[in-house]
């Protein structure tokens, strides 16, 4: 805002510059079929998530109170069917898409997080310190993740929190290896070294100028983190590991196989929560791919 | 790119000379028994050091008296001082002794050894198909990029990938209870002997196994596909076109063998995701595995259980990447030592 009309500030010229890049990235984004239609269904269940207060109401989901009978086939009352309590499942499969994204974000949140600050330190301080981060990041690479996470599960008390550090502490190694090797390539630009050269700190150099030029990568990375959290979440709520007092999609095939649903042959009470996981996770892993392919320079022709 | 001339200086620094090897070999089995290491204590502590009383959790919802709660601590040696307990444990560990199980009140040892062969057999075979699968389908992918064939295949793949491996197991479980036609349960009949008792348990493998398949395959499909993308553009597969190749030839006998290495490393290093897979297809499918008993162990939880198939799962995903690091050199000559 104070640099004179003739000469604009550095600032205001950054900041035309990532308006460029962003309006760029949007178009070659456009090209990917599949990612606009990940997009649409990703802002769908956003918008459904949010929504879910204003469609479902509080006495719906009583187990007690339940307002059909229960394992009814779907029907226009109940579009998708009843549970073993009498619950609808589209009321379910609604208010259980409150948990499944917001376990899905916070989880991908702390792992990319982690992932970020431990990929920028071993690809900046090299040496001992970087090979150790490595070292700790390749271990943790290699053990199986279900199981950890299930352990983990296991020995902190049961809730949401719990599955959110569960699966973020499993999920981020990946995103480590890719930011390291990233920010070795940014390190090895001659502005770095003149940033060096004018006084630039090991802070400064992180923040100012690795990160930046990481967090693109870090974004198709999210997106498709996202996508293996939900289904992570519904995993660990399937093996009875979730907070037993809230409504997820895992929860609720949970539920259904502990009524005896696959037994019996309710596919209704099956089919919907599963569905739901499915749908959420294409979304985001078409988004990620999307992303990626409109970031990758080689594949700007199209694919 | 060494000149020839420069070879002798250094005659046992060469590639593959014996020494250079040996340090390969020592490098890997070091880092292998540092992770060895690693788990060993991840999984003492993780089970003893959070919050939490082993003793407490095991007799969860019962009523119990401090006197009876004293006695099993006594029992399973969690009276101990901490540092006394973890060298029990590491000199069990030696003897591959990794305690008794609360419910089973039986050797975990013996229980792993028990369930060992089922879950190898659904999970090798669910693995060598996927892979299979997943390598003919990326290779077919990305021969006809960008057509129909394409398309569909990668759709495909990444919407199987996107489904809960339990929930397509219950929706087999579901059509096939209803429709009969393949088992939804167990490993084999009661009662079936000799020849026809190996077919049984192949019919009961069915269902399980494509599920695995289902699930894991489409990776497979997707690093194979990019992977021959990026070698389709190599300068060496216009060459051989230009000598008049056919291009099934040119696939088959230049691109493939090239983009087939990064592939077979990461189904080795992928071992990880199989044990969750085996995990989630053998308590749906009531498989008499591991994977089940590991959902036993949680249920209660029985922390002897859990722990030492924690352990067990890590070593074996451990030596299969160390298997991964010592085969790789044989089969790609360009990283040969």
């Amino acid at each position: 805002m104070s640099g004179t009309p003739a000469r604009p500030s550095p600032r205001a010229l950054a900041r035309q510059r990532r308006r460029l890049a962003l309006s760029g990235f949007w178009r070659r984004y456009r090209r990917h079929r599949a990612g606009l239609l990940g997009l649409a269904g990703l802002v769908l269940f956003v918008l459904l998530a949010l929504a879910a207060p204003l469609l479902v109401a509080p006495g719906d989901l009583s187990v007690t109170r339940a307002p059909h009978d229960a394992y009814q086939p779907p029907a226009p009352a109940h579009p998708l069917g009843t549970d073993n309590f009498g619950r609808s499942l589209l009321d379910l499969v609604v208010w259980g898409s409150r948990v499944s994204l917001t376990v899905g974000f916070l989880a991908t949140l702390v792992s990319v997080g982690l992932g970020t600050l431990v990929g920028i330190t071993a690809g900046h301080y090299r040496g001992v310190a970087g090979a150790v981060l490595m070292r700790v990041t390749d271990w943790f690479l290699v053990l199986p993740t279900l199981v950890l996470a299930v352990a983990l599960a296991t020995v902190l008390s049961r809730s949401t929190l719990t599955i959110v550090i569960a699966i973020g502490i499993t999920a981020w190694p990946t995103t480590a290896r890719l930011v390291r090797a990233q920010t070795l390539a940014v390190e090895a630009r001659p502005y770095i070294e003149r940033s060096r050269a004018l006084g630039g700190g090991h802070t400064h150099i992180m923040l100012r100028h690795v990160l930046p030029n990481v967090l693109p990568l870090v974004l198709a990375q999210t997106t498709l983190l996202v996508a293996s959290s939900i289904i992570a979440e519904s995993t660990l709520a399937f093996l009875g590991l979730g907070d037993p007092g809230t409504v997820s999609w895992g929860g609720t095939l949970q539920d259904a196989r502990r009524a005896g649903a696959v037994s019996s042959g309710v596919w209704w009470y099956l089919l919907p929560p599963g569905a739901a996981i499915a749908l959420v996770a294409l979304s985001f892993t078409l988004c990620g791919r999307a992303v990626e392919g409109a970031l990758d320079p080689r594949s700007r022709e199209g694919r | 790119m060494s000149a020839p001339s420069a070879a002798p200086a250094a005659p046992d620094r060469g590639r593959g000379s014996p020494r250079r090897i040996a340090v390969y070999l020592a490098g890997r089995l070091l880092g292998a028994a540092a992770s060895m290491a690693a788990v060993t204590v991840t999984a003492f502590f993780l089970f003893r050091v959070l919050p939490g009383d082993p003793v407490r959790t095991m007799t969860q919802g019962r009523a119990v008296t401090e006197a009876q709660l004293d006695e099993l601590r006594r029992q399973y040696g969690l009276d101990k001082p901490l540092g006394e307990q973890f060298l029990d444990y590491c000199s069990g560990l030696l003897r591959l002794d990794l305690g008794v199980s609360y419910q089973y009140r039986a050797p975990v040892t013996e229980l792993i050894a028990e369930r060992l062969w089922p879950t190898v057999l659904l999970a090798g075979t669910g693995t060598l198909l996927a892979a299979v699968l997943g390598l003919w389908l990326g290779t077919r992918a990305a021969w006809r990029r960008g057509r129909v064939v394409d398309q569909v295949n990668t759709g495909l793949a990444l919407t199987l990938w996107s489904v809960p491996t339990f929930w397509l197991g219950l929706l087999l479980i579901v059509v096939f209870a209803g429709t009969g036609g393949f088992p939804t349960g167990g490993m084999a009949t009661p009662g079936v002997r000799g020849p026809a008792a190996a077919l049984d348990v192949a019919h009961h493998m069915v269902l399980p196994v494509a599920t695995m398949v289902a699930v894991v395959y489409a990776q497979y499909l997707m690093i194979m596909r990019s992977s021959l993308l990026t070698e389709m553009g190599s300068d060496y597969l216009v060459t051989a076109r230009a000598k008049g190749l056919r291009d099934a030839l040119v696939l088959r006998r230049h691109a493939v063998p090239n983009a087939l290495l990064p592939t077979v490393t990461l189904v080795f290093l992928n071992l990880g995701q199989v044990v969750a897979g085996a995990i989630l297809v053998e308590t749906v499918f009531s498989w008499p595995g591991l994977g089940q008993l590991f959902y036993q162990g949680l249920r209660l939880p029985d922390l002897p259980l859990v722990q030492g198939l924690f352990v067990f799962f890590s070593a074996g995903v451990i030596l299969m990447n160390l298997l991964a690091d010592l085969v790789y050199p044989l089969l790609d000559p360009r990283v040969r030592v």
